[in-house]
């Protein structure tokens, strides 16, 4: 079957972040021209050359339209799909189809907010959002959302499993250690076990540093074949798989709490890329929430299930550790622009590149990236990326 | 209410509204469901007949939502998981939120909430459900 063909076929050629933590005074399309022009000089190519586009927000309807529009961009493929944050890690397998198809040649992927520094406030947004999308089965019970729904995935792992507070904040301190790398990241104070275990509660069990950052940002990278790639201005990174499940919208519609859409992702994704958990060099994974990290270890198969809490005890997934998990610091401490698939996707670019600076897992030659998207793991979308090298 | 709600949900809501909570039953495989839909998502068959619950079920998971007292103070939003399997997400009443468990027996009733509307609410098992 033409699907089981494409395995580094398709290469990352250029990737681009602007506007990371606070941007005051520009828009949401703003900010991403700036993340695609920096994509573009990356790969030593222009808007001319992009005739893919795949793109989504949370505010416009079309808003392929707006981006089109904005850039001057006559695309002959074009993918909107919106199932959350994983949509930038999911759009790129029909990237990929279109571009072995020859329906296109080059794939921008691209995605900006502004929501911690805009004028139009993230409540009003958020009723914005409830009233076109009401909910009239779990309003009444005002969930804090996000936090609440994926407490309650927390508060279940922690019952079935054990798992503890401190099991979270580990998530939580690793990538912390690791913002403290990166120039790029918005939080890169001090924090240590009893901070964090000392904090508010915001919705039972997590505080505030289990929760990720509310930033701006804006993150762009663009897709080529690979046999173009290898004539780019960077080292090509390849796609060896991309995979994407999507099995519910809302908690209560989970069929176990302790139990995402990357356990459906994952395996197919190592399948198709004739890899296993153990040959991977470093790990992005959305982390919206401390538990996203646990679940996805376990899902993805890093660890059994139950037993990612002990997986990330003492610094296991921060630097130094045993895996290299959101090196960037992930959506807890570098950025968290509402949406961040595009970000992860970057940063594993950047790792397997050696061009991550003081926070560079050597020798990096193949990452793994899983996007998480809804209110509740709803969407799982499992990449992984590998050099020239790899294929050897 | 918005108007644009889908009839089921229409039905669903008019009924809790004189205080009947109802949840769906498949005709053809006996699947149970919540929330309701127009047709069997187990089986794809248009049989679904609304059915009393027995008004009984389990705390599946909870969550405490930390408020300022002067906004009203904390309180519990809970999954149960009712005695037919189906799964909603409610509110544990009757106890301090921070006393809500995993595992606890909870019975079904039907209160306003301030909306004017009614809502399905839970009270731990045999407890005094007088609030």
């Amino acid at each position: 079957m033409f699907n089981d063909n494409l395995r580094a076929q398709v290469s990352i050629v250029g990737v681009g972040t602007a506007g990371c933590g606070e941007a005051p005074g520009f828009s949401e399309l703003e900010l991403l021209a700036q993340a695609t022009r920096l994509a573009l000089e990356d790969a030593g190519l222009t808007l001319r050359d992009i005739d893919g586009l795949c793109t989504a927000n949370l505010n416009n309807a079309m808003w392929p339209l707006n981006v089109v529009e904005y850039l001057g961009l006559r695309p002959t493929f074009v993918e909107g799909t919106n199932i959350g944050g994983a949509s930038f890690i999911a759009h790129q397998k029909p990237a990929m189809l279109a571009l072995l198809s020859g329906q296109c040649n080059a794939v921008l992927v691209c995605y900006g907010s502004n929501q911690r520094t805009s004028k139009f406030g993230r409540r009003e947004r958020a009723q914005a959002r409830n009233l076109l999308d009401p909910n009239v089965f779990d309003d009444p019970y005002h969930p804090f959302d996000p936090p609440s729904s994926y407490a309650l995935m927390a508060a279940r792992h922690m019952h079935q499993f054990g798992t503890t507070r401190r099991h979270l904040a580990e998530v939580a301190l690793a990538a912390r250690r690791w913002a403290q790398l990166n120039p790029e990241a918005f939080q890169r104070g001090p924090l240590d076990m009893e901070t964090i275990l000392g904090a508010r509660m915001i919705s039972d069990p997590f505080t505030q540093y289990d929760c990720c950052q509310v930033t701006d940002g804006a993150g762009a990278y663009i897709l080529t074949r690979s046999d173009r790639a290898r004539d780019l201005k960077q080292t090509p990174v390849h796609i060896l798989s991309n995979e994407t499940a999507v099995w519910h919208k809302g908690v209560a519609s989970m069929r176990d709490l302790t139990i995402t859409p990357a356990a459906e992702s994952g395996p197919k994704a190592f399948k198709a890329a004739q890899l296993t958990p153990k040959d991977i060099d470093v790990v992005q994974i959305y982390d919206a929430f401390s538990i996203n990290t646990i679940l996805a270890l376990e899902d993805l198969g890093f660890c059994k299930k139950g037993e990612g809490g002990p997986f990330v005890e003492d610094g296991a997934i921060g630097p130094g550790g045993k895996l290299p998990v959101n090196t960037n610091g992930g959506g807890l401490s570098c950025v968290h622009p509402n949406m961040y698939g595009a970000f992860a996707t970057i940063e594993a670019v950047r790792q397997l590149r050696g061009h991550a600076g003081e926070r560079q897992v050597k020798g990096a030659r193949t990452a793994l990236i899983n996007g998480n998207g809804g209110v509740s793991a709803s969407s799982q979308s499992t990449s992984i990326l590998g050099v020239p090298d790899t294929l050897h | 209410m918005p108007s644009t709600l889908p009839a089921t949900t229409e039905s669903f809501l008019s009924e809790l509204n004189q205080g009947r909570f109802l949840i769906q039953k498949c005709n053809h495989c006996q699947s149970h469901l919540f929330y309701p839909r127009n047709f069997c998502i187990h089986c794809s068959k248009d049989a679904l007949s609304w059915i009393e619950p027995l008004g009984t079920g389990v705390v599946y998971s909870t969550t405490t939502v930390r408020r300022k007292p002067e906004a009203g103070g904390d309180y519990d939003v809970s999954i149960i998981e009712l005695d037919e399997g189906v799964r909603l997400m409610s509110q544990v009443l009757g106890l301090d939120p921070h006393e809500v468990k995993i595992g606890m027996r909870v019975q079904l009733s039907v209160v306003p909430d301030p909306s004017g509307q009614q809502k399905v609410v839970f009270h731990p098992l045999g407890a005094d459900h007088v609030q």
